[in-house]
């Protein structure tokens, strides 16, 4: 066991640490609303370019495709700078986290030059059309379609909960290419160009107000056949690869921005009054906010063990899904807490009465999607069932 | 970064399964526990033949001179076996203490004899309070002479002496005592867990040897504690660790309305719940003792996390573990009980959830880091 970062390591993070702390912009943490939303985004986009202008975008990527061709060490290095330092998030987030490692994997050598710049440059923003209305966890049962005329595909069909819909210029859909197949067989999984004639986008307003996800229709879109990723046919597998990402990684900038949250809420917790003294004060008080630090702490302990298996085996597993329900489930856990340690203030969503912005609102009803995207607490535990622990399988 | 053990760290551990499933299996296991004190000679001096009795001891006092995370890899198998006696109490409880606490002679006279697996020993610290604040130690030492009552000392009756802290001048002290030293009495607790006897003991005008006094003393406490409660935690994960095994092999074979109830979803989730506590145990436990060898000044925080988290998730999955089984798992005959046993024995052992809490509370909410300021707050408690 050796948890100390290589010298190398330790000058990259010192040189990370150096640059956001000259170039995070301050006070950036509003548009929340719905008609800010947009604002918002284009500040993210800008915000993006320049850490792509200054080399940090897609650090374990080829070089050759605009990466920085370092290791997964140093991604993670950089998402946790990021995160400690209370930096925006970038803009292009699915097609960094997902779909861009999804094309290198897959990709032809023309695809990988197409696409993998735009993606760190935040020029082509990308988003995630899996869901449909009838196919949520049962994914398989995809229904949109796909049929070869030509050298196009031509496709019909909705998907739904595609969350940057609205802002996308680029989808990664899942299809059914073959109309005589069923379930696993017969997906492929194409790049759509979200401006094609056909493409219809539809903002979805969601539980916290504001409308991150859409329905989007697609109506005889045609798409140029070198648009399949991967093997036509093959698109399940492809779209693992996906999910598997998404497991792997979403929790990694997650944590030090819990860790951030935590320190906030402790800040709070000297000034808020609980049955007469301060929540710091508080016995019951002091045992649930020890219970979060203990959650936040082994989600990162466990997350250096899950990084150290995707070093020795190249790929994550399925041992993502044990991350994915641990630190869904403790976010919203934390976030009562929060909630608890707030009282009434909690409830406040805006306004100068409102604890940091309503931010604290905002987080705790955001936390039910937490259990729901990237595959349902049900499901991660159908996998760990069945995939890492042998059980039969259930459905 | 590599958050995981080295081959050779790898090979210890399966050696240790190996052994253990030859020399202890859960024949063997209950066996022990049927008898008055758990302790087996002949297991005791095969366990020092393999050195383990030195694990963490420098090698001049006879020990093994290994590292944390190999005593942690060590002692998860212990506890994935449910050895039962006295290992920890007397190696990692005592033997930590005398080698925090002893001068060189006592440490080649006390900790020697525990490495070279002669003596077994044990730590007597609660009292009628069952407190493990070490403000709560209340019986006194008058010169070198203790009387009082201790209790819920593991393996006292199978220990050729006794490390017992008491307040002498207002400041703690650590003093050493043979068993068979005049006014000492030792009697038995029945407890939940049959597989670690124990007991009660009071001094009467009982003379003692000192080995630490005042600060010196309260920090050797403070490490013996540390490291046998890291290797605790290794224990319990261990023990998770096959309550995990057992019950996902039960869920797989045993078949209701025609098909294996591991099929059915309220089944295999508690499973998968099961394995997420186990894993995330590892985690902690590792962790805290990688923090420990590596001095890292975190070490009492990882500890505190560690433990607080083991001494929940082992009674959660031992829950699960009994639930899944059926009425299978309420006999005597099957064996998840006595994992789930060892479970409650080892969550009110150094400290429960609670505690470890409150101790995490007082670092990370009132910002008490590091112990200079906790030494402060407790010599004034001491004195004042
Ligand atoms: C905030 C948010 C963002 C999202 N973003 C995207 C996106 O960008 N792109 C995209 O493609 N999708 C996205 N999704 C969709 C998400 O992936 C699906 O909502 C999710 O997979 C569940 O599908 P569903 O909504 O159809 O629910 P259903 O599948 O209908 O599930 C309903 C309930 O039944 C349970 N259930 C279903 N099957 C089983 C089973 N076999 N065993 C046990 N329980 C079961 C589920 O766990 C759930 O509790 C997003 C969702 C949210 C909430
Ligand atoms: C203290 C005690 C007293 C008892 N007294 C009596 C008595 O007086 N008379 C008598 O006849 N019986 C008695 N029983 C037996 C008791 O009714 C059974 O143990 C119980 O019905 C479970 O059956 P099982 O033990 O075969 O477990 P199983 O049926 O094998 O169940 C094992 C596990 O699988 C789960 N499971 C099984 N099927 C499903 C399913 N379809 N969906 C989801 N989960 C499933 C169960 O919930 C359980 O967790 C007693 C049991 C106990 C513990």
């Amino acid at each position: 066991m050796d948890l100390n970062l290589t010298p190398t390591e330790l000058g990259f993070r010192d040189q990370v640490r150096a640059w956001l702390a000259a170039n995070v912009p301050a006070d950036w943490e509003k548009h929340r609303t719905e008609d800010e939303m947009l604002a918002r985004f284009e500040f993210l986009r800008d915000w993006q370019k320049k850490v792509f202008q200054a080399g940090w975008a897609g650090i374990a990527w080829p070089k050759e495709y605009g990466g920085r061709g370092a290791t997964l060490m140093e991604q993670v290095i950089f998402t946790e700078e990021m995160a400690r330092a209370g930096a925006p998030p970038l803009a292009n987030v699915l097609g960094l986290m997902l779909i861009g490692p999804t094309i290198i994997a897959f990709g032809t050598d023309a695809q990988k030059k197409r696409f993998l710049p735009n993606i760190l440059s935040a020029d082509e923003i990308w988003c995630q059309g899996f869901s449909e209305p009838n196919a949520g966890s049962d994914l398989a049962n995809v229904r949109t379609e796909a049929k070869l005329d030509g050298d196009h595909y031509v496709i019909n069909g909705q998907k739904v909960w595609t969350s940057y819909g609205w802002a996308a210029d680029w989808c990664a859909l899942l299809t059914r290419s073959d109309p005589n197949s069923a379930k696993h067989k017969g997906l492929s999984y194409i790049l759509v160009d979200m401006k094609s004639p056909g493409v219809e986008v539809r903002p979805l307003r969601q539980l916290t107000g504001e409308s991150e996800f859409c329905e989007l229709f697609f109506r005889d879109v045609r798409v140029p056949a070198e648009n399949v990723l991967g093997q036509v046919g093959d698109g399940w597998n492809v779209a693992l690869g996906t999910l598997m990402h998404e497991r792997a990684t979403l929790g990694a900038g997650m944590q030090v921005a819990f860790k951030r949250q935590f320190d906030r809420l402790v800040e709070l917790s000297h000034t808020i009054q609980r049955n007469g003294h301060t929540a710091a004060e508080d016995p019951v008080m002091r045992q649930k906010l020890a219970q979060s630090f203990i959650e936040i702490e082994i989600m990162r302990l466990n997350q250096m063990r899950a990084i150290t298996r995707i070093n020795q085996k190249g790929v994550p597993g399925p041992e993502g899904s044990i991350q994915k329900i641990f630190w869904t489930e403790l976010n919203q856990r934390f976030q009562q807490v929060a909630a608890e340690l707030l009282g009434p203030y909690v409830q406040l969503t805006k306004g100068d009465r409102a604890i940091d912005d309503g931010g604290w609102a905002y987080s705790f009803l955001r936390t039910r999607g937490n259990t729901i995207e990237a595959g349902t607490s049900e499901i991660q535990r159908n996998i760990v069932g069945h995939f890492v622990l042998g059980l039969p399988k259930s459905y | 970064m590599q958050f995981g053990l080295t081959e050779t760290q790898t090979t210890l551990k399966n050696t240790v399964r190996k052994f253990l499933a030859a020399e202890c299996p859960p024949a063997e296991v209950r066996k022990q526990m049927e008898t008055e004190t758990a302790f087996d000679a002949a297991l005791w001096r095969k366990i020092a033949e393999q050195g383990w009795t030195g694990i963490i001891f420098p090698e001049e006092y006879g020990g093994f001179g290994m590292g944390m995370v190999e005593m942690a890899a060590t002692l998860e198998e212990m506890g994935r076996a449910l050895l039962p006696g006295p290992f920890s109490s007397t190696v990692l409880l005592a033997g930590s203490l005398v080698e925090a606490a002893g001068n060189d002679g006592q440490k080649k006279q006390y900790l020697g004899s525990i490495c070279r697996g002669e003596a077994k020993a044990t730590v007597a610290l609660l009292e009628d309070s069952a407190s493990w604040s070490r403000d709560a130690v209340q019986m006194k030492a008058t010169g070198l002479t203790l009387n009082g009552r201790k209790l819920f000392v593991p393996d006292a009756a199978v220990a050729d002496f006794l490390l017992v802290v008491a307040r002498m001048d207002g400041d703690l002290a650590v003093f050493v005592v043979p068993s068979n030293a005049k006014g000492l009495r030792i009697t038995n607790l029945p407890a939940m867990d049959a597989t670690r006897k124990l007991y009660e003991v009071t001094f009467d005008n009982v003379a003692a040897e000192l080995l630490a006094h005042g600060s010196h003393a309260r920090a050797a406490l403070d490490r013996a504690l540390d490291i046998a409660t890291v290797g605790l935690v290794a224990e319990m994960t261990g023990g998770m660790q096959r309550l995990l095994e057992i019950t996902v092999e039960y869920a797989k074979t045993r078949k209701q309305f025609g098909r294996a109830i591991g099929e059915f979803q309220a089944v295999q989730h508690q499973c998968a719940d099961m394995l997420v506590y186990t894993e995330s145990s590892r985690s902690a436990a590792y962790y805290a003792a990688y923090a420990i060898q590596e001095g890292i000044p975190e070490a009492r925080l990882a500890v505190s996390v560690a433990k607080a988290y083991a001494s929940d998730a082992y009674r959660e999955v031992g829950n699960r573990a009994i639930q899944v089984h059926g009425g299978m798992g309420f006999t005597w005959e099957n064996d998840v009980h006595l994992f789930y046993r060892r479970a409650k024995a080892s969550e009110v052992a150094y400290g429960d959830a609670a505690f470890h809490r409150e101790r995490i509370a007082k670092v990370v909410v009132d910002g008490k880091v590091g112990s200079a300021e906790e030494e402060k707050v407790l010599a004034t408690d001491a004195h004042g």
